[in-house]
């Protein structure tokens, strides 16, 4: 438990450094938002009917960013081998990693996303479902993103293939995201919630074991 | 045989989607037969190569 | 199972595989000849859908070709990672893009067949070929990280997780684009292929299915054979700089 708590508090205070990817995450996510009426005009009606998928979209992009240096970051330096033979399981060190992962990239999502959603015009009922939707789905996008940052350490500019690999595989997340947030000026938002609640749990319960295998198959001998 | 070309004034998508299909499963094949041929010619290379080398010692 | 554990020894595979493949080439070249002259010659119009209906009989095939080759990639993945069997990693690189060129023809002539229907190129209303989508996605990851790992053992082990999650994850992917379409668009019109299929259409369709297998079959063996051959034509290489 000790050993747990030590690597998820290492791994939060290496992503609040400069360059460690906390902020970094959070200034990406507030510019794709800001970047969107460019692209689609100022219509207000028309943002603030797509601000909740916009948001969403911004979201998983943003969290796909810091994932790559994950596992890469203490491959290079040694550090995963040295985690591999410690005792506590890779599993556990998955589990910190990812936990760590959140709090310092999606956590900040989640509280920045109302005032993006004023900028983009969200409804006013919707903002709840927002920042719970963004809330409950994050660790998925965090969990999911593991596994990709697992399975590509070893490979120099893994970035592009994490992205590749990892986007498919939370279009559920993302789905029922931005349905709760659209749900939440009809009746359908309850259902998407449970859905992605569902999800994430059952990706943050899954996705230790297999990170920690793809964290295996590139440090074992 | 004009109506028969004509699939019912769906020819526009009936023909390019058979077209499409003939086209991807031959390159398929194509492709598959010649990385293997590819694959046993440098594999037979290699052996007579190897053998070669043995007889002179 | 005997087989399969029988068949680990890559020579004897090769050995095996020799006298299969020219069968399954075979069966393919007669099932598909019969199949597509009957599916394009010998079936009625639809009621609905008139001529355009023949397109059927080459989109289904090719999108049952492209979820049963997955759970082919995704099986061979488990065996390779659970039983250390020496060749489950090459049936599953061979498997994988015959698989992306199958759905990518899925979409393509889907597209087509929706084309008269929609009014548009795509839908996003039919949940199954969205779902295709997503599955090519997840297809085109799994043949870049085998490409992007230089050691063919780690790449081995990871594409198989990667197919292995991408396995579980799949079901769950189109039962979440069924509930978003629920939610936005009026459900059957959209989906391809209609209500009603007459029975005609039934027998024909089968033996472009089952043609389309055995096509698989033939290409998945040819290309695990080259596969060895070039994983050999490898170490003959290393042997000789020795």
């Amino acid at each position: 438990m000790k050993a747990f708590a030590a690597l998820l508090f290492r791994d939060m205070r290496l992503a609040f450094r400069a360059g460690g990817g906390a902020s970094l995450a959070a200034a990406f996510f507030a510019l794709v938002a800001a970047l969107v009426p460019f692209g689609v005009g100022a219509d207000l009606a028309l943002l603030g009917r797509i601000a909740g998928g916009v948001l969403w979209v911004s979201a998983a992009l943003a969290a796909l960013l810091s994932l790559d240096r994950l596992f890469q970051a203490d491959f290079e330096d040694g550090s995963l081998d040295v985690l591999a033979l410690s005792p506590l399981s890779l599993e556990a060190a998955s589990a910190a990693k990812i936990l760590a992962h959140w709090i310092t990239t999606g956590l900040p999502l989640v509280v920045l996303s109302p005032v993006l959603g004023l900028l983009l015009n969200l409804p006013a009922p919707a903002y709840g479902a927002l920042v719970a939707s963004l809330l409950i789905g994050t660790p998925a996008l965090s969990a999911v993103g593991a596994i990709g940052a697992a399975l590509t350490l070893s490979i120099r500019r893994g970035g592009l293939i994490l992205a590749l690999i990892v986007l498919p595989l939370i279009t559920p997340a993302l789905i029922f995201g931005a349905g709760a947030v659209s749900g939440a000026l009809d009746e359908t938002g309850r259902g998407a919630f449970l859905f992605l609640a569902a999800f994430s749990v059952a990706a943050v319960a899954l996705s230790p074991f297999a990170s920690a295998a793809g964290v295996r198959l590139n440090v074992g001998g | 045989m004009t109506g028969f070309f004509a699939m019912g004034g769906y020819a526009v998508f009936v023909w390019p989607a058979y077209a499409v299909t003939f086209t991807v499963l031959i390159a398929a094949i194509i492709l598959s037969l010649q990385s293997h041929k590819q694959a046993k010619k440098a594999v037979r290379e290699l052996e007579e190569e190897g053998s070669v080398t043995e007889d002179h010692g | 199972m005997v087989m399969i554990t029988a068949l680990a020894n890559p020579k004897r595979f090769l050995d095996f595989s020799r006298t299969i493949v020219p069968w399954t080439c075979a069966t393919a070249v007669i099932l598909l000849g019969v199949g597509f002259y009957w599916s394009l010659f010998a079936t009625p119009p639809d009621y609905q859908q008139g001529q355009s209906v023949k397109i059927m009989f080459v989109h289904v095939p090719a999108a049952w070709m492209g979820i049963f080759v997955y759970g082919v990639m995704a099986s061979a993945s488990l065996v390779g990672l659970v039983f250390r069997h020496p060749l489950a990693d090459v049936a599953a690189k061979s498997a994988a893009p015959l698989g992306a060129a199958f759905t990518a023809l899925a979409l393509l002539t889907g597209s087509l067949w929706g084309r008269p229907m929609w009014g548009t190129y795509w839908q996003w209303g039919d949940a199954r070929l969205v779902s295709e989508l997503i599955l090519l996605f997840i297809y085109l990851g799994y043949i870049a990280l085998w490409n992007a790992i230089d050691d063919p053992v780690r790449a081995a082990r990871a594409a198989a997780v990667l197919a292995l999650v991408g396995a579980a994850d799949v079901p769950v992917i189109h039962f979440s684009v069924d509930w978003w379409n629920t939610l936005h668009q009026p459900a059957s019109i959209l989906r391809l292929g209609g209500p009603t299929i007459d029975k005609s259409f039934l027998a024909p369709l089968l033996i472009m299915i089952v043609g389309y297998t055995f096509l698989f079959l033939w290409l998945w063996l040819l290309r695990m054979q080259t596969e060895i051959l070039e994983r050999r034509a490898r170490s003959l290489m290393m042997a000789r700089g020795a």
